[in-house]
């Protein structure tokens, strides 16, 4: 259950680790059980080759009755003994004659001539059991399980008759020695193989999870906000994994476009719907607050002449002038007509700004790439760079920066307004446009409002971007045809 | 001086030389012709170093090559000399006895300054409870050779007389060709005793002390005549005075000396045949209880 939660990231690691670890046993382990099987299988065939061939030399000796001849030849094997004499308690050589009595044997002291051999050693009770077939020439290979020996019997025939029998006794000892020794040799070479491949298959286990790790990742991280594009770590390749990811990333980028479009469409409706009800409230105020305005300006000049009526009557236009104003600055009406946009304007804009400038001593820089006339409306282009001109030089600290950019981009005027002023956060970005939205202690927050309507009035699109060192605001406006 | 007479005197002369004529053939021929010598088990005749040495030796002071044969038991051998296959042979003394009629005593080692030696009866080192002769009732027993005096008809004379039956004393006996080999029979437990020459088994404490340790000795026997060097009847007076030279002189001669080192004699000597009478009546007895 632990491990069905784990990270993939030492899932398959250890996954691989098992495999190559698994393998190097399974493998280690065949090729131990193979060659001990083969040794002794070899050691078999060559006991049985050289016993037939000792059986083969036995046979006249023993027809007369030479003991010593026989006892020489069976002896030959066993001239020089090897240095690991433990072996040799169990590995000798014994000739039974026809009645199955000791005729000769290697170890004359246990196995004395004419002894029945299952009167010194029990198991040949056993063993001798397989000489049952007299007339059989085949070699017999005896291996009482409970038995650390093998006993190899070879008849000893002259005529078709068997005269006796070779009785060759082989220790499991040395085998069970080998087989020690091979599984110790395996084992080594196993952990060897494992040092060197556990660590790359760890490795190889670890790049090929990191790919998915890093797709998970992203995958937990898209709530509750998209990442940006740029935000989006993913391992790029030409596979599935790598595939994947594009797509996923893909996707992503989609889905963020997605969601900023549904922004921009939701705060494009609400300022749509905030200035039909700001035209409407607007309207509905400026139609009684004329009536109003006209019915005290007759009285002031009709009405009776009290020093206190009129002072209250001054007071009340005041306020409603202030209101008509505040309405009025609500209210941007682009209908009105004026002359297209052209450079003096921008000298007129930038001379307007000189106060600011020099007041803050800010290095106020302009790109203008256009050189004709544009057929935008001049006053509202004024407004609309005056307004985004006074924030920006507003927003930035003394000798800051600001720049000015505008040109011709295809049917379209790009007015870019910069400054190195402070930072905007994104959540105030999304309610900047909107009235008494105001950064500083200082403006009505109707700037931008002002500059939306108008903007929007014109069928053109505004752009903010803000970084640390930078607050771009990007005009679009498209250029009126001209009639 | 008629013609008759002269022809006459011719082929007397003829004659005459006739068969001086076929002697001195014969000594030619016999010049490039090998002597034969037929070695047996009496002393250690594997050591192939040796023989070589020895046949070098024989062969420079007899002036002709030298042959020297070897067979796997003593019958062969004394069938060869009897077939007139080999010139000599170094023969036990029982199969000298015999053959006594058609073999001619060349000369005799000495061993220890004598020309006798014993037979000794030997049981495995283990065996501590072995005793007497009797002791080895029913027990397997190894023998050289049938025709050996050391190996055989020594302890077969014992127990006759004894009163006992040889072939039925012992539980199993055969032989084993060679006393180095009775040696490694008794030494391995193959038997439980043996039956050896008294020389071969000194010379083998003296050269191979590891293969004698593992045994010990039951039994001495008197002294008998030592194993002689014998030489078929074919053999001319000539030849056989002229090897028997050989044999004695090597005591004289410093590589012959070396070569009595090696073989751990004192030297060859000349004998008379009742050096050998003591086999010969044990021979006899044990004939005689066979019928």
């Amino acid at each position: 259950m632990f491990f069905k939660d784990l990270s993939l990231r030492y899932k398959i690691p250890l996954r691989i680790a098992a495999l190559a670890t698994g393998t190097a046993f399974l493998l280690a382990s065949t090729l131990v059980y193979r060659d001990s099987k083969d040794l002794r299988n070899n050691l078999i065939e060559n006991a049985e080759k050289m016993g037939r061939v000792i059986a083969g030399m036995l046979v006249e000796p023993m027809l007369h009755d030479d003991v010593w001849r026989v006892f020489e030849i069976i002896s030959t094997p066993f001239k020089y003994p090897e240095t690991n004499s433990k072996d040799l308690n169990d590995e000798y050589i014994l000739v039974l004659n026809a009645s199955n009595t000791v005729y000769a044997s290697t170890k004359p002291e246990l196995f004395p001539m004419q002894k029945d051999p299952a009167s010194i050693d029990p198991r040949y009770a056993d063993v001798l059991k397989a000489l049952a077939d007299e007339s059989s020439s085949l070699t017999r290979i005896v291996e009482p399980r409970q038995y650390e020996n093998i006993f190899l019997l070879i008849p000893i025939h002259s005529d078709g008759h068997r005269i006796g029998t070779l009785v060759m006794s082989y220790s499991n000892f040395p085998f069970i020695e080998h087989f020690l020794t091979l599984t110790r040799d395996a084992a080594i070479i196993t952990l060897l193989v494992l040092a060197f491949l556990l660590p790359l298959g760890v490795y190889w286990g670890h790049k090929m999870a990191v790919p998915l790790v890093q797709l998970s990742d992203v995958m937990r991280n898209i709530t509750p906000t998209l990442p940006e594009s740029d935000e989006i770590k993913i391992y790029e390749s030409g596979d599935e994994i790598g595939q994947l990811g594009k797509a996923f990333k893909r996707m992503l980028v989609e889905l963020k476009e997605k969601e900023q479009l549904q922004q921009h469409v939701i705060a494009s409706d609400r300022l749509a719907a905030i200035g039909r009800l700001t035209a409407g409230i607007a309207h509905e105020i400026n139609n009684p607050l004329g009536g109003m305005l006209n019915a005290i300006s007759t009285f002031k000049k009709h009405g009776v002449q009290d020093p206190f009526t009129l002072k209250t009557f001054s007071i009340l236009e005041r306020g409603l002038i202030q209101i008509k104003e505040t309405v009025a600055a609500l209210l941007v009406e682009a209908k009105a007509r004026s002359r297209p946009f052209d450079h003096n304007d921008i000298e007129d804009i930038c001379t307007l700004m000189q106060s600011g400038v020099q007041a803050k001593l800010v290095n106020f820089t302009r790109d203008c790439e256009f050189v004709d006339t544009q057929s935008i409306p001049s006053t509202l282009a004024r407004q609309v760079i005056i307004n985004l001109l006074l924030n920006a030089i507003h927003a930035t600290q003394q000798y800051g920066h600001v720049n000015l950019r505008i040109r011709r981009e295809g049917d379209a005027l790009m007015i870019v307004v910069s400054n190195d002023g402070s930072y905007i956060p994104p959540e105030k970005i999304a309610y900047l446009f909107e009235p008494f939205t105001s950064l500083g202690e200082n403006g009505s927050g109707l700037g931008l409002w002002v500059v939306y309507q108008i903007v929007q009035q014109l069928g053109g699109s505004i752009n903010v971007h803000s970084e640390l060192n930078e607050t771009m605001f990007t005009v679009q406006i498209p250029l009126q045809e001209t009639t | 001086m008629t013609v008759k007479k002269y022809w006459y005197r011719l082929v007397c002369l003829c004659l005459l030389a006739l068969p001086l004529a076929a002697t001195l053939h014969a000594e030619e021929q016999r010049a490039g012709m090998p002597v034969r010598i037929g070695l047996t088990p009496v002393f250690l005749d594997h050591q192939v170093a040796f023989n070589n040495e020895w046949k070098l030796y024989l062969e420079k002071h007899l002036g002709h090559p030298v042959i020297f044969i070897q067979r796997g038991s003593y019958r062969e051998i004394a069938e060869l000399l009897h077939d007139g296959k080999l010139d000599f042979a170094w023969l036990s003394g029982y199969p000298y006895v015999r053959n006594k009629d058609d073999l001619q005593l060349v000369a005799v080692p000495l061993y220890k300054r004598k020309p006798l030696y014993q037979s000794y009866i030997i049981v495995p080192a283990s065996d501590k409870k072995t005793r007497t002769i009797q002791d080895l009732r029913g027990k397997s027993f190894a023998f050289a050779d049938p025709d050996s005096n050391s190996g055989y008809l020594y302890i077969v004379y014992l127990l006759s007389k004894q009163g006992e039956n040889p072939s039925t004393f012992f539980s199993r006996t055969f032989f084993a060709w060679s006393h180095v080999n009775v040696i490694e029979a008794v030494a391995s437990g193959l038997a439980q005793g043996g039956a050896v020459d008294g020389y071969v088994w000194d010379t083998l404490v003296l050269t191979h002390p590891e293969l004698t340790a593992r045994n010990r000795i039951l039994n001495r026997s008197p002294q008998f005549g030592s194993a002689p060097f014998v030489a078929g009847r074919a053999v001319s007076k000539a030849q056989l005075t002229q090897f028997q030279q050989v044999l004695v002189d090597m005591l004289h001669d410093k590589n012959g000396h070396n070569l009595l080192e090696q073989l751990n004699l004192n030297g060859f000597v000349y004998a008379d045949e009742h050096l050998y009478d003591a086999i010969e009546q044990m021979s006899r007895f044990v004939e005689e209880r066979k019928q």
